[in-house]
């Protein structure tokens, strides 16, 4: 038995963030009634079907038009509504790119898109349906902001802000069950990373799904001597540039990790940051510029080295040098 | 409500001289699209001066009437005919498309008051235009939504999806315009892209469809009359039109989908309309 296999991993349980973002939209529609969600054919799978029971008048099934439902959501922001169209990642941001370009961010529309089912971890479905790109489409996009939550907790503290917080939004969560790291009385600061551990040696920087995997990783690494930074970038965009630079001038290597591809994402919003202030050396752990395939969630984490192993592997060999 | 022969003239000089001033927008701005909008002026004429309701000094007022023109190319009509309402001062035409104008060359709610919707890339505007009414509709208001698309822009898919979901929402407080000026800018829709029998598909969709004459008054007139007494299904105004209208040299011709005219060309233009009706520009 190896030495990391000792390290158990620092979680209790785990909680699907999409039960946790169903249950929050509804605690939010019975506070604000300009609150309406859209959903393409997908509700029971993203939740929303919690909402439209209790407010059907407040939801639209918009069928498998998901252009159109980005459109309605549009429309009816300029009417007074928070919208939230919801959809799997692949679609609510590839497959309606201009609608979001076009009809919400560029008129900075009160619209908060809800993209569940992000990233390889959607499992058998397959590349078809793992989008590892979607952060770098709505991260580029002006008027745009970007929140990743980590867990279920941090799911419902997030969506309470996001919706409080008038624009447009891109906020993403997975299909799996997440481990739940945050406590209860965790609060969300939109553009503030959250410093989960503290550490001198390198920061493990981490959004969505790779945060739990980052602690774990943190855990594995003070058995080899090393102490070793978590931050939580669950605002991708705003970026926490003070977070950066501070962990740039204080551990002198960042490692950033994310159930993304390489390009585009959390690592390139941190590189741009890092090469521009404070150069320092820098890893990206992510998805390599290719498809998923079909399969275990664990098994695609493992096949694509996004497993708290390979984090804590890559920081060794990185303070090696 | 029916208008007076005088009313119907006016409207008709107010088209006319917009039309001068789509021509001459285009023509300073050096670039532009004066077929889709000369085609398209008559319909938003009538909207702003005789069907909407709306308030110049107050473009966001609650209970006004919404258009949204998708067809976001023909911006040159809709900025002709807010500036004649009263929404901006009239010489602020002549900065179409220059650096820092509020007149962007596809329309920007977010500079200028009295735009609804930014549009300009095609098959969206319908889409928010479903969701305004949807909006409008569950606030109990009894605002309306009007909305052009281009023919050509009936192209785009999405166009069908809106299509679908204003049956399915029975919107009947949603009107749609088609500028049915049956070219686009490699040649006529039919030989690009088929899109007869229109009006059927329109009814196979479940809308009301009324098909009018594109540039006279009275039956556009009409035929807003007629969508707001339909109840239970939105209502598709397919208005056959002539790219170009009232410039001669314009009409029917693909060259001017979208190139601004010389300034040879703008005096023959405005001699054109002179020559028409309409006020002195």
């Amino acid at each position: 038995m190896s030495k990391d296999e000792e390290v158990k991993p620092p979680w209790k349980m785990s909680v699907n963030n999409r039960d946790a973002f169903g249950q929050t939209l509804l605690e939010l529609g019975r506070e604000n009634t300009n609150i309406v969600a859209l959903n393409a054919d997908l509700s029971g799978s993203t939740k929303t079907s919690v909402f439209a029971k209790e407010f059907p008048k407040r939801f639209f099934e918009c069928g498998i038009m998901e252009q159109c439902m980005m459109g309605m959501a549009a429309g009816l922001a300029t009417t007074g509504k928070i919208a939230v169209p919801s959809t799997f990642a692949v679609f609510a941001t590839g497959r309606v790119y201009d609608f979001i370009r076009q009809s919400i961010a560029y008129p900075k529309l009160n619209v908060k898109i809800v993209a569940t089912h992000a990233g390889v971890t959607v499992g058998g479905d397959g590349a078809s349906h793992q989008i590892t790109e979607d952060i770098a489409l709505m991260r580029s996009l002006p008027n745009m902001r970007v929140v990743v939550p980590a867990d279920a907790i941090e799911t419902d503290r997030a969506f309470k802000v996001v919706v409080k917080e008038p624009g447009p939004f891109y906020f993403r969560i997975g299909r799996s069950a997440t481990p739940v790291i945050l406590p209860n009385e965790y609060e969300f600061q939109l553009g503030k990373a959250g410093c989960l551990r503290d550490g001198k040696d390198i920061t493990l920087a981490a959004c969505g799904v790779m945060v739990p995997q980052a602690l774990w990783a943190a855990e594995m690494l003070k058995k080899r001597g090393i102490d070793a930074r978590v931050l939580n970038f669950s605002t991708i965009k705003p970026i926490d540039k003070d977070a950066i630079l501070k962990a740039a001038r204080e551990t002198k290597c960042i490692i950033s990790c994310e159930e993304h591809s390489i390009i585009g994402g959390l690592g390139s919003a941190i590189a741009e940051q890092v090469v521009q202030e404070e150069p320092v050396r820098m890893k990206l752990i992510g998805v390599k510029d290719c498809f998923g395939q079909s399969g275990e969630a664990e098994d695609l984490m493992c096949a694509m080295n996004l497993t708290a192993k390979d984090i804590a592997a890559e920081a060794e060999q990185m303070l090696k040098k | 409500m029916p208008v007076s022969e005088r009313r119907l003239r006016e409207l008709e000089d107010l088209a006319n001289l917009a039309r001068k001033r789509i021509v001459k927008m285009i023509c300073k701005a050096k670039s532009g699209h004066p077929g889709g909008s000369l085609s398209a002026i008559d319909i938003i004429t009538v909207l702003y001066f005789h069907a909407m309701q709306h308030d110049p000094k107050r473009p966001d007022w609650d209970e006004r009437d919404r258009f949204v023109l998708s067809k976001g190319h023909a911006a040159p009509a809709q900025y002709a005919t807010l500036a004649e309402a009263g929404y901006f001062p009239v010489e602020k035409l002549d900065t179409l498309r220059q650096m820092g104008s509020d007149l962007q060359g596809h329309p920007d709610m977010k500079r200028l008051p009295g735009i609804e919707i930014s549009t300009g890339s095609l098959g969206q505007g319908i889409t928010v235009a479903v969701g305004m009414a949807l909006g409008l509709r569950l606030d109990q208001k009894k605002n309306r939504v009007y909305c052009m698309v281009g023919d050509g822009e009936c192209q785009e898919g999405s166009v069908w999806e809106a299509a679908l979901a204003a049956h399915h929402f029975a919107l009947d407080n949603l009107t749609v315009f088609i500028d049915r000026n049956e070219l686009q800018i490699d040649g006529p829709t039919e030989q690009v892209m088929a899109l007869e029998p229109l009006a059927d598909k329109w009814k196979a969709f479940g809308w009301h469809v009324i098909e009018i004459k594109g540039h006279d008054i009275g039956q556009i007139v009409k035929a807003i009359d007629e969508a707001k007494e339909t109840h239970g299904k939105p209502t598709m105004i397919i208005a056959h039109t002539v790219k170009g209208k009232g410039v001669s040299f314009m009409e029917g011709s693909v060259k001017f989908h979208g190139n601004a005219p010389t300034n040879d060309e703008l005096t023959k233009a405005l001699e054109d309309l002179d020559k028409t009706k309409g006020a002195p520009s």
